[in-house]
């Protein structure tokens, strides 16, 4: 392995897994750099999950190569589930053990030598901010605590690569953040972050996007690039009164994609931001709304996405109906 | 004018624990309601109290002006609920599960075809409606359930976390049939764990451990945050939040992704200090601006506070 490999935790060139003749991952590309925080994203049916059990050395591929923290995915599957971690957005915790009785139960799993061990658990209780709790079942725990330990769990063993799938989905807020300042330290540390999600504004969080649709990647790169270059379409934010009604008024209007209520304004996806930017005044001062503000804005990731996958369906209509 | 919903000092316990405490607030007529929370934090159980499933333990809720416990039948016709885990049955097709909630809710055979027909085309089911509900996707199930809990034609809607794990696409197209309804003047009664989802609503409650912690329109809810946000840009964003953490001791630094946030209560001041840290230890600044606070940092920030 040369040094340029060491630093790549995830190599995957063609990457194929066809289940009889359905293709649910297409030739996939891609590289995650050592320390990265890189995020998977894409539709349920995509080929997410299809990916990571692949990527973890739970299901083999039909075509192409994978690397994973330097093991071969094809022929050195079993290295590589001892030098990953997977925390799953059901935790793999046992509810009526205890904190400490479900640390031992993966230091268990894990193989981990008794003197290390000791040293982990108590490592794992203070990141998860449970030294009042160590004696408490699973079961009383909140969502955030819960998330926490099963983070800990799953890196008992000091994994260089960790797969996260939707970890944070219906946690607090709070516990939201304190999850990632852990992942951002984990990563520091030269941790490689693999995570999916649904949450467009935690894809923000991450260094890296990639996002794969009917078993293909369609889009890659930092949050910023895809915000900025990849839309073809402008979105226009529009701040009147009685947003509402207004919406059925911007929608009627030439070269408007889409509208969506947005706070207490609009959302516009237009094909020309210049051109419509005017329109849209003239139309709603033609039907007498107040209006406070009409601009063109950077997209959210979610804006660029729902305009990446459907742009990608109305170029594969027909293989569609075909299917049904 | 009549309030949609209306809930006072309404209350619920479970074997003493209080899932849901003391809530007061008002839902117009035609208007769109997000209740937003983690889990855990009394959603559903304020739901199913709405929609006379559950009874309180202490206070009232009216719909359309029925008492959610005296005139629970009344209100049965007043609403449609779209719960978590929505019984569509498998083994049954689109056509025959719409048809079946038809019969529950003793909608006349007279005109029900057109009303199915309309129902299918509104939720983009029509090509579908030969199709066993088992074998429809996670988004089309959704939008089956939100025909069945339709198809009495009710004034007020409620959905309980209807796009938990739901990916953004279908979200966005779940979001679009809510948009038209509200055109027909249906009111909505929306719970979700999603920030950012709370944004579409006109307005929102934050709930956190069955207390409702803050009541308005996103942007009343966004004064509600406790100092101003700074963003600091700066190619080595995790270098940056590090120095920012150690040497600006009374604010509160947080990096998300490739932008810093520090919240003070001096913005002037920490964008002066910022700069100054940065160049003394040469990191390059790309960008220092005031922004504008998501419903997130204000959760947070009226969290803190309690």
């Amino acid at each position: 392995m040369d040094f340029e490999e060491k630093e790549k935790a995830v190599v995957v060139k063609d990457l194929e897994r066809r289940f009889g003749r359905f293709v649910a991952v297409n030739r996939v590309t891609f590289e995650v750099s050592r320390g990265e925080i890189f995020g998977f994203l894409g539709p349920n049916g995509a080929g997410k999950s299809t990916t990571i059990r692949m990527l973890c050395g739970i299901l083999a591929p039909t075509g192409g190569t994978g690397r994973v923290a330097g093991f071969d995915i094809l022929t050195q599957p079993e290295m590589i589930k001892a030098h990953i971690g997977y925390m799953s957005q059901k935790f793999s915790l046992y509810e009526d053990l205890t904190v400490e009785e479900n640390i031992d139960f993966y230091g268990g799993i894990y193989r981990i030598s008794r003197e290390k061990k000791r040293e982990r658990k108590e490592w794992v209780i203070e990141m998860a901010g449970l030294k009042e709790r160590r004696h408490s079942k699973t079961a009383v725990l909140s969502g955030g605590w819960k998330q926490r330990l099963a983070l800990g769990c799953a890196i008992l063993h000091e994994p260089p690569v960790i797969f996260l799938d939707e970890p944070t989905s219906g946690v607090d807020p709070i516990s939201r953040r304190q999850f990632w300042d852990l992942i951002y330290e984990l990563s520091g540390g030269g941790v490689t972050i693999f995570v999916t999600t649904h949450y467009m504004d935690e894809a923000e969080y991450c260094d890296r996007l990639a996002l794969i649709y009917r078993g293909e990647l369609i889009a890659s790169g930092t949050p910023e690039a895809l915000k900025t270059k990849l839309m073809k379409e402008d979105v226009i934010e529009v701040l009147c009164e009685r947003p509402q009604d207004a919406m059925g008024e911007v929608e009627k209007i030439t070269g408007i994609k889409e509208v969506a209520l947005f706070g207490k304004g609009l959302h516009a996806v237009a094909e020309d931001g210049e051109t419509a930017v005017p329109a849209i005044h003239e139309t709603l001062k033609e039907h007498g709304y107040q209006m406070e503000r009409i601009e063109k804005i950077i997209p959210s990731l979610e804006d660029v996405f729902v305009s990446l996958i459907e742009a990608r369906d109305k170029a594969e209509k027909p293989q569609k109906e075909v299917r049904r | 004018m009549i309030a949609a919903i209306q809930a006072e000092i309404l209350a619920k316990s479970f074997n003493g624990l209080v899932a849901v405490d003391a809530l007061t607030f008002k839902v117009d007529g035609g208007e769109i309601f997000g209740l937003v929370g983690p889990d855990g934090a009394g959603k559903t159980t304020t739901m199913r109290l709405l929609t006379s499933i559950l009874e309180p333990t202490s206070g009232d809720a009216w719909v359309f002006g029925h008492h959610t416990v005296k005139e629970a039948e009344a209100i049965k016709e007043e609403i449609g609920y779209m719960s978590q885990r929505f019984g569509l049955y498998p083994d049954l097709t689109v056509m025959e599960n719409i048809d079946f909630y038809a019969d529950i809710y003793g909608v006349p055979r007279k005109g029900r075809g057109e009303r199915i027909d309309r129902l299918l085309a509104f939720s983009n089911l029509t090509p579908f409606k030969r199709r066993l509900a088992g074998n429809l996707s996670g988004g089309m199930k959704q939008k089956l359930g939100l025909a069945c809990a339709l198809i009495h034609t009710p004034r007020v809607l409620f959905l309980d976390e209807p796009t938990n794990g739901v990916d953004p696409v279908s979200r966005r197209d779940f979001w679009r049939i809510l948009y038209q309804l509200l055109r027909e003047k249906v009111t909505i009664f929306v719970s979700t764990a999603y920030l950012d989802e709370a944004e579409r609503c006109n307005r929102v409650g934050l709930i956190h451990k069955g207390k409702l912690l803050a009541l308005g329109t996103p942007g009343d809810l966004k004064k509600l945050m406790e100092g101003t946000i700074v963003e600091v840009r700066t190619p080595e964003p995790r270098k940056a939040t590090d120095l920012l953490r150690e040497e600006l001791k009374s604010d509160s630094v947080g990096l998300f992704g490739s932008r810093v946030h520090v919240v003070t209560l001096e913005p002037d001041k920490t964008m002066k200090k910022a700069e100054d840290i940065l160049k003394r230890t040469g990191l390059k600044l790309m960008g220092l601006r005031l922004i504008e606070p998501s419903l997130e940092d204000v959760f947070i920030s009226v969290l803190a506070k309690k």
